[in-house]
């Protein structure tokens, strides 16, 4: 019955052979749809079918780019001109605003897709994966695979085994604040919860608030249920939460509602009307002194306001179950997929071969102040203070989820999203319940409906 | 065809004998012209109209991400993390929406409290915009302007320059009040007692405005000279409104009532800027949204949502239609 969430065993992939082979026979959607065996088969010797496919203009590929912010597209431009010296493929980008992409993404692989595309890692490509829009690219992963750490390798496979996506950058989920109050008020970094709780006393006192936070948007308060999962439960159970092999009622996620109840008092009221960017902007005018979130956007805010970057610094989130300690943490990481459609499949795979390397992530890096790479032992000459500790930081990592919409199917993280929301709203024991109850119900018709 | 019918009915007795005559008068292509022109709209309709409508239907039965076919078999529970799909689950999107779906509920709620808001509020205060304005009031056509004006802009624009107004530490209110400070904002937009409140205001101060000018049409339209009929017979300017003009405005009040309903079933802009549809500011067409597109979609779902607002918006249609309808009758 788990076949497909564990999907690495034998077993599994004969299962999900036999409901793919019963569709085809049923005639329906059989173009769509491949056998992932079948697939894997194709790719192998896609080497040479790459050509015929491509058709003799294997030098000539299309990609697909979400990447639709001033930033990101300057750095994804910079890495495809180096690409193109490196490969000799000439790539054209198409580039869509990035909520569209993410929004059009189902029909985007189902109709002409580019033979590229930007998307993410974890369930959010494993999902895609799985439906047989995506190549399997494990002969690229052949060649680049030694670039990589594990943990990239695991970040990149679907739930068949398979490869997928070949990653470009990853950041860190972890707790910012400014050098400069630090150093004026003698604060001092707290390494677990005790010391964390001392401290946002200790900033109340001085007429700050301690943790700067927003949660209109509805995903960033997420980051703080998986942070405390993780630090109370573990990463096991967080992704199995996640995945479902464990229930909203559990005790477990009470207790990490219980904690998060003795940080209310500490974290920025009216966070619910509150939109991150406002939330950063009072930790960049030192009205705040902490807030928990990914350097992707504090890091970029700062860059983005003009601010001081070189007064930010952060630190992992606070140890609470010593268990535990400080080994896990969010670390989403980004990537490129091949969609099934692609039409150049050799040429994109060259493009793929390239991007997997150092040098293509230090080409991308050249534009960009607050990601990291995932190569192994990366550190790009453009890196900041910000990027190298991120880099340290993720690399000691016992493992890194990659946070709560990509860890797990979209509907039952929209439901948590939700009832996160009302718990701010309502931080009581009698919500803490409500929520898990109903969180668990809909767990159920998500899932098994 | 309108004027056969009514050329007709003064002698019902004679009608088809006359209207075969007229038909027969017809040119071969004349009697083509006729059916294109009736067959493209009729095409038009059923292909964006009624297909789409009718698809969410037969969908609304089915669990479907949109990856893949339709499959005319029962779902399996999967029990992991990637689910059956393109299979028939019955009415169980529906009994899932009603039982199991926190936010349906009050979406429903929240239709219906935009609906009550526009009828009692918004289109009370466009009328009275109207009616303050036609008198010729000094500046009226400033005040027609201004009052306008967010008629013109999108509604999306709208939630914008609100969240603006709205905002916890930076917007204009609570600086102006002075509650921009941690200790003691007022959570405009995040407290779902109070966001469809701030909502509401924003979605009338647009309404209200649109009300006004369909109003003014009419009071341009209607008889001077039944106002001061109604003068000459001692009518202060209260019951020359309520029991002289006001009647003939019957076709403008039946376009009102019509536009208000619509505008309160189809609110979305506003909240979808705003947060999503979600932490008190649910409606239906948010949630239909929120299933139908996005990265994994759940098509079935999102279409048996659509359909309940589909039931709910044909209420008020079939009783416009239907009252619409009978007084043609009747004449």
């Amino acid at each position: 019955m788990a076949q497909s969430s564990t999907g690495s065993g034998p077993g599994a992939a004969g299962h999900a052979v036999s409901r793919r082979g019963l569709l085809r026979a049923a005639g329906i959607g059989a173009g769509a749809l491949a056998v992932p065996g079948l697939a894997a088969a194709c790719s192998s010797d896609s080497g040479s079918g790459g050509t015929t496919k491509g058709g003799g203009s294997s030098s000539k590929i299309t990609f697909g780019s979400n990447y639709s912010d001033p930033a990101p597209k300057q750095a994804f431009a910079s890495l495809i001109s180096a690409s193109k010296s490196k490969t000799g493929v000439t790539t054209k980008i198409n580039t869509t605003d990035h909520n569209t992409f993410q929004n059009n993404i189902t029909s985007y692989l189902q109709g002409t897709p580019d033979d590229l595309a930007t998307w993410f890692a974890g369930y959010r490509m494993q999902y895609f994966a799985n439906q047989g829009l995506l190549d399997p690219i494990d002969d690229v992963w052949d060649k680049i695979g030694d670039n990589f750490p594990d943990v990239a390798k695991n970040l990149s496979k679907g739930v068949d085994g398979h490869y997928y996506l070949v990653p470009i950058y990853n950041y860190p989920w972890v707790v910012h604040y400014n050098k400069s109050t630090f150093a004026s008020k003698g604060y001092e970094v707290p390494k677990d919860w005790d010391a964390f709780i001392a401290l946002c006393k200790q900033m109340k006192k001085d007429k700050m608030v301690p943790l700067a936070f927003a949660d209109k948007d509805l995903w960033p308060a997420l980051g703080m249920f998986d942070i405390l999962n993780m630090r109370i439960n573990g990463y096991d159970y967080h992704m199995k939460l996640m995945q479902n092999k464990a229930a909203y009622t559990d005790k477990e996620v009470t207790k990490v509602f219980d904690q998060w109840r003795e940080l209310m008092p500490y974290l920025q009221s009216g966070a619910n009307g509150r939109i991150w960017q406002d939330a950063a902007k009072t930790l960049e005018a030192k009205k705040a002194g902490m807030m928990f979130q990914g350097t992707n956007q504090v890091a970029a805010q700062y860059v983005t306001d003009k601010k001081d970057i070189k007064d930010l610094d952060f630190f992992a989130y606070p140890a609470i179950n010593p268990s535990f300690g400080q080994d896990y943490m969010d670390a989403p990481a980004d990537g490129f997929i091949m969609p099934k459609k692609a039409k150049n499949t050799a040429g994109a795979k060259k493009v793929l071969e390239y991007i997997g390397t150092k040098e293509a992530e230090i080409a991308y890096l050249k534009y960009d102040q607050w990601d990291v790479g995932l190569a192994k032992d990366l550190v790009a000459p453009t890196y900041n203070d910000i990027q190298k500790k991120s880099a340290q930081m993720i690399a000691q990592q016992k493992a890194v989820a990659q946070f709560g919409d990509r860890d797990t199917d979209p509907a039952m993280a929209t439901a948590l999203e939700q009832a996160i929301q009302k718990f701010i709203g309502e931080p009581t024991p009698g919500m803490i319940s409500t929520i898990q109850q109903s969180l668990a119900k809909q767990a159920k018709s998500i899932f098994n409906g | 065809m309108a004027s056969t019918v009514n050329d007709a009915s003064p002698a019902v007795a004679q009608a088809p004998k006359r209207r075969r005559r007229r038909l027969g008068r017809l040119t071969k292509k004349e009697i083509l012209v006729v059916l294109g022109m009736l067959a493209i709209p009729v095409v038009v309709d059923l292909a964006f109209v009624w297909g789409p409508a009718l698809a969410s239907v037969v969908l609304s039965f089915f669990r479907w991400s949109g990856v893949g076919g339709l499959h005319p078999r029962a779902c399996r529970p999967s029990g992991g993390l990637i689910q059956d799909n393109g299979c028939f689950t019955g009415v169980d999107n529906y009994h899932r929406a009603a039982t199991n779906y926190p936010p349906f509920w009050p979406a429903v709620e929240h239709n219906v409290l935009w609906l009550l808001v526009f009828i009692v509020i918004a289109t009370p205060l466009g009328m009275l915009f109207a009616v303050v304005i036609d008198r010729g009031i000094k500046g009226s056509r400033i005040y027609q302007s201004v009052l306008f004006l967010p008629v013109m802009l999108s509604l999306a624009l709208i939630g914008i320059i609100w969240e603006f107004i709205y905002s916890p530490n930076y917007g204009l209110i609570n600086t102006v009040i002075g509650h921009n400070q941690d200790n003691n904002l007022i959570d405009w937009l995040g407290n779902p007692h109070l966001n469809l409140w701030a909502v509401l205001v924003a979605a009338t101060w647009r309404q209200a405005g649109y009300v006004m000018v369909l109003y003014l049409a009419g009071l341009k339209a209607a008889d001077p000279a039944l106002r001061e009929a109604a003068q000459v017979d001692g009518a202060n300017a209260w019951q020359t409104f309520w029991r002289v003009i006001f009647p003939t405005l019957r076709p403008i009040n039946i376009v009102i009532i019509v536009v208000t309903v619509i505008e309160s079933l189809r609110a979305f802009d506003l909240v979808y800027i705003i947060n999503k549809g979600s932490n008190g500011l649910e409606l239906l067409s948010v949630l239909v949204t929120n299933n139908i597109v996005g990265e994994t979609s759940q098509v079935g779902f999102g279409s048996a949502l659509g359909v309940v607002l589909l039931v709910i918006s044909l209420i008020p249609i079939s009783i416009f239609l239907y009252q619409n309808f009978k007084r043609k009758e009747g004449r």
